[in-house]
């Protein structure tokens, strides 16, 4: 088979309206990035404090959060996204279903960062976890001795020290979140992927669309690396991290 | 509260039997395949001809920087330019998991390779063992069974992304569950029924390897 090159083909008209095949990438390449970035800060905050409750002395915390993590972690992104999508409104208050429904506005992209973002906090939470006993202990010990409550030895001595050590693994799940965020093609969000499908259907000029796109996932993973490796620098704790990057 | 009929599950057995078979066997030959080509590409990396382990080193981070469903989407484009002819998406997801695994799996093999002592590499040398069989007999074994717990679990993630072949229409589990919703028109109670499915077959997984880390840490 031979394939018929066409470079052109970003400039050109979609077949079926005004647009071209470029704006549907700069549409596609916005809806990725608001859906990575929203699920990030939804993932960091629920992550960091569901690690935070597995290490905690009391046993229903401690199992409350393993509960979290295992949900989360056994179950494909795919049929989570579908779970949000289509099942849990079926589990509201039928005002609140039919609202959802029917009236929700851009519901494609909030399900996909709620997912998104619930799935991602699951590994945010073993990251911290593992980065919080990796300290040592009379860290807490000390802060306890001293007369802090727990959760003041959490906010102003344990989470600090923590969330500096796990920024490294922390940048590998960001930079996930961004290649997990593809999965949301398949509940409709106009992201990369879907603009990309739509465009290869569209124009069959299948080789030049996944370049274009493959690129545009490359320059996003490669962005979130070196912020992460510059929050990283700043951050750094003298004499604890010996690290340059 | 919508109202839900989960007397559908009963008749859409079969067809949940059929796909999961087929998402079980396309975790079986790509974890077999992965872990096959992710060793010699390991090994490749790790070698000392420069450019043997850029290509390797490319190939990896190619795969591992790449979202799985635009690779899914890739390799169904582009395999039938190189075979010449069309070839259906279970064949393709197949090839593709195998390809774009390995390079996951070779990363679990490197550390593995690499975590085993240098002194025992020099003691096989010292028996009169050649490089190859040092690496067959010697280096590989420890590494596979230092790093056999995170085989696995890269096996469970597998297993789990494999549902992605819904990209391209293959009949897995997944697509099994869409079919019968959309044709009794129980979408919901299949969705659930697919997520409890894959829930208990990993989260069993993820337990039993869980106490495979005790058995098989090597005493020291």
């Amino acid at each position: 088979m031979n394939y018929h090159w066409n470079w052109g083909i970003f400039g050109e008209q979609v077949k079926s309206g005004d647009e071209t095949y470029l704006d549907w990438l700069i549409t596609g390449l916005g809806w990725t990035l608001a859906v990575s970035l929203t699920a990030w800060l939804l993932a960091l905050s629920i992550g960091i404090a569901v690690g935070a409750l597995r290490t905690t002395p009391s046993r229903f915390l401690v199992a409350l959060g393993t509960a979290w993590v295992e949900l989360f972690r056994n179950v494909p992104l795919l049929v989570q996204m579908f779970l949000w999508f289509f099942v849990v409104p079926e589990f509201l208050p039928r005002d609140w279903s039919l609202w959802v429904k029917q009236e929700m506005p851009a519901k494609e992209f909030v399900t996909a960062a709620l997912c998104l973002g619930f799935f991602t906090s699951a590994r945010v939470a073993e990251q911290l976890r593992a980065g919080i006993m990796s300290l040592p202990r009379g860290q807490r010990d000390a802060a306890l001795a001293l007369g802090f409550t727990l959760p003041q030895a959490y906010r102003h001595v344990i989470l600090p020290q923590a969330l500096r050590i796990v920024i490294p693994p922390l940048t590998s799940e960001f930079m996930n979140v961004f290649k997990n965020s593809s999965v949301a093609f398949a509940i409709g969000v106009m992201e990369l992927t879907f603009q990309a499908r739509q465009m290869q259907e569209d124009s069959e000029q299948g080789i030049e669309t996944y370049l274009a796109v493959t690129l545009l996932y490359f320059i996003c993973a490669f962005t979130a690396n070196r912020g992460m490796a510059w929050i990283e620098a700043r951050t750094r704790v003298p004499g604890l991290i010996a690290r340059t990057s | 509260m919508g109202e839900f009929d989960f007397s559908v599950w009963g008749p859409s057995l079969p067809f949940i039997r059929d796909g999961l078979l087929f998402t079980l066997r396309l975790t079986l030959i790509a974890m077999t395949g992965g872990i096959v080509f992710g060793t010699l590409l390991a090994l490749a990396r790790l070698s000392p001809i420069v450019p043997l382990s850029r290509v390797a080193g490319a190939y990896v981070d190619l795969m591992r920087s790449v979202p799985l469903v635009l690779v899914i989407l890739w390799f169904f484009l582009v395999i039938p330019y190189l075979t010449g002819k069309p070839v259906g998406a279970e064949v393709s997801a197949i090839i593709t998991f195998t390809a774009f695994e390995a390079a996951f799996y070779c990363e679990i093999m490197r550390s593995g390779i690499q975590s085993v002592s240098r002194g025992q590499v020099h003691a096989a040398h010292a028996l009169g063992l050649t490089q190859a069989q040092a690496m067959i007999h010697v280096v590989l074994p420890q590494a596979l069974r230092n790093m056999l717990p995170v085989l696995l679990t890269q096996t469970i993630v597998l297993f789990q992304d494999t549902s992605l072949v819904y990209a391209i229409g293959a009949k897995d589990m997944l697509k099994a569950a869409d079919v019968v919703g959309k044709n009794y028109n129980r979408p919901v109670e299949m969705i659930v029924l697919s997520a409890l499915i894959y829930f208990a077959i990993c989260f069993s997984l993820s337990l039993a390897v869980r106490q495979l880390q005790k058995r098989v840490a090597i005493v020291r």
